[in-house]
């Protein structure tokens, strides 16, 4: 399917600008407006490029500026979030890489049926879930606290790591692990010694995902998070909307502080993210 | 005990950690669910919770105008996005593959999208199609092309589109970037071939791309399927359900019932038809998955 005429070829980079152009503009016109004074973002007629950048948007949610009394809790509303995504990262991992481990290298009864159940948990939309864990999780005491959540994410997070982690593991060969083991290895050495290093990027990616998933989820959070104590920044974006005004400035500002880590992380993994996808799926 | 000391036990052992955390955060909620949902259980009266009802909150569901529109609104919803996304994900996957140069740029491009929380998305949609200051009204009015502001999200029809293109804008990426890694993979010698037989673009696409992309169409709609509510938050931001209830999706519905209205056991009514939804979706896109693997490991 090679196009051999100019202007067929002139067409399709015309059409991929186009795309690329819609998937970037909103993003970049958030940025922006992060930037803006709030003159500039209500001026009519608008204003398209920053006239006079200034970094007052985030200075002002985190209660920076002079004139102001008190800002949003915005500081630890970050906080919380990192606490919550890396701990919660952090477990789901090990757990999800022995799971992923099992499936991986080991046959056993009712294997398939375990496999499609964890799948399947992942499938119960976030806010049905918040529905029945709020009634739980307040009668446990642990409503509004970085614990609960923590735990629900980790809940989220371990069915996608073992099927992310069963797909790298299996892409190892087993005569690896099994040379090691005749050389006088245990199993347990040799999985350390040759197969985990051999799987730490693929881990290193699903750790990433399920970082994000953590870091960007809302449906959840906002309903078991109540207070400054455990609220995340995504359940943090809505306190600048208020029932007829929206505070664009500092909604835009708070949107850039969320997507930072999330735009760096990304950028990392990509290309094992997209090989773990459809490696676990295809093969 | 011997058994746990046994080879055999071995993966099970490995399994237990993860078993124990999804019984205790999805199996046993949703059990709770479940019984609540044949309760006239409100969080103000915690006493509800023990009387049981049958299937009452059923019953009353399936009389409720407001939860048959916004059923009916979700399952539309979902078929629409679903399938443009498809769609204009193969396009763009076609369209990228045929980029030599900086593809792997574009495809950096192509992950943007992906890394947004979907509340996120539903801010800069928000922004983006407010009828004040919004970049697409200002845009059209310095084009000249209207006079009056347009009210993408105050207008019922104007919403719904505006939560579709927004939840196509966040995930039409997934499919681009799944079916992109298929053609990648995809082998030349059948082209090849086609094409000395006398195919032409399309005859080749329709019987030898197409095919091949299956397995990978029906892993990105698996992946889909399975964080399809994440829309909740999108709309939750955009509409919140309105204008008056005309965006109500299932999700913005049952959060509002169960919430504001503190009638927690219809409102897991709901989620359990949104559970059964999500479950149906994956279910038959994960068997069609199965299906196409095989078809394909019996081809090589």
């Amino acid at each position: 399917m090679t196009i051999e005429r100019p202007w067929q070829r002139w067409l399709i980079r015309a059409g991929v600008f186009f795309a690329m152009a819609l998937l970037c503009v909103p993003g970049l016109w958030v940025v922006l407006t992060a930037f803006r004074p709030n003159i500039e973002i209500l001026a009519r007629p608008p204003v398209w490029l920053p006239q006079n950048p200034t970094f007052d948007n985030f200075r002002g949610i985190f209660g920076l500026l002079p004139d102001q009394q008190q800002g949003l809790p915005v500081a630890r509303y970050f906080l919380n979030s990192l606490v919550i995504s890396l701990t919660s990262t952090f477990v789901a991992i090990v757990i999800g890489m022995m799971g992923g481990y099992a499936f991986a290298r080991y046959r056993f009864k009712a294997k398939g049926a375990l496999f499609v159940s964890f799948m399947l948990s992942r499938t119960v939309p976030g806010i049905a879930l918040s529905l029945p864990l709020f009634i739980v999780w307040s009668r446990l005491g642990i409503l509004d606290t970085s614990f609960g959540l923590i735990l629900v994410y980790l809940a989220i997070n371990i069915p996608f790591t073992i099927w992310l982690t069963d797909g790298f593991f299996r892409q190892i060969p087993v005569d690896l692990a099994e040379a090691a083991q005749i050389d006088g290895c245990t199993r347990w050495q040799a999985f350390w010694k040759v197969e985990f290093p051999l799987a730490r990027s693929g881990l290193a990616s699903a750790a990433i995902f399920a970082f994000l998933t953590s870091w960007n989820e809302y449906a959840l959070a906002s309903q078991l998070t109540r207070t400054t104590v455990s609220k995340t920044m995504p359940v943090g974006l809505m306190d600048f909307t208020a029932q007829f005004t929206v505070d664009w400035a500092g909604m835009s500002a708070m949107a850039v502080l969320i997507i930072i880590p999330a735009l760096l992380l990304t950028f990392l993994v990509q290309k094992h993210l997209i090989a773990g996808l459809t490696f676990g799926g295809v093969k | 005990m011997s058994f746990l000391r046994s080879p055999r036990a071995v993966p099970y052992l490995l399994l237990m950690p993860a078993i124990v955390v999804i019984l205790a955060v999805i199996a046993v909620p949703l059990a709770v669910s479940l019984w609540s949902s044949f309760t006239p259980y409100q969080l103000t009266r915690p006493v509800t919770l023990f009387t049981f009802v049958g299937l009452r909150n059923y019953s009353r569901l399936l009389e409720n105008t407001d939860f048959w529109w916004a059923f009916g609104r979700t399952i539309l919803f979902i078929t629409v996005t679903l399938n443009l996304e498809l769609v204009l994900g193969l396009g763009l996957a076609l369209l990228v593959n045929q980029i030599t140069m900086g593809q792997r740029a574009l495809r950096t491009i192509m992950m943007f999208p992906m890394m947004f929380s979907p509340i996120l998305v539903g801010f800069q949609f928000k922004y983006i199609l407010n009828d004040a200051v919004g970049l697409l009204n200002n845009a059209l009015f310095d084009l000249g092309l209207i006079t009056q502001p347009i009210p993408w999200l105050v207008e019922g029809t104007l919403a719904n589109l505006s939560i579709m293109a927004a939840e196509i804008w966040m995930s039409t990426s997934v499919f681009a970037i799944l079916l992109l890694s298929g053609l990648l993979a995809l082998p030349k010698e059948p082209i090849e071939a086609a094409k000395v037989d006398g195919c032409n673009a399309v005859q080749t696409f329709r019987h030898i791309t197409l095919p091949f992309l299956m397995p990978f169409i029906f892993i990105a709609m698996t992946i889909r399927s399975l964080d399809v509510a994440r829309a909740y938050d999108m709309v939750r931001i955009m509409t919140n359900g309105g204008p008056a209830g005309r965006t109500e999706l299932l999700w913005t519905l049952m959060a509002r019932v169960g919430y504001q209205n503190s009638q927690m056991g219809m409102a897991n009514a709901m989620g359990y038809v949104s559970i059964l939804l999500s479950l149906v979706f994956t279910l038959y896109f994960y068997r069609k998955l199965v299906a196409a693997r095989r078809y394909m490991g019996g081809v090589e």
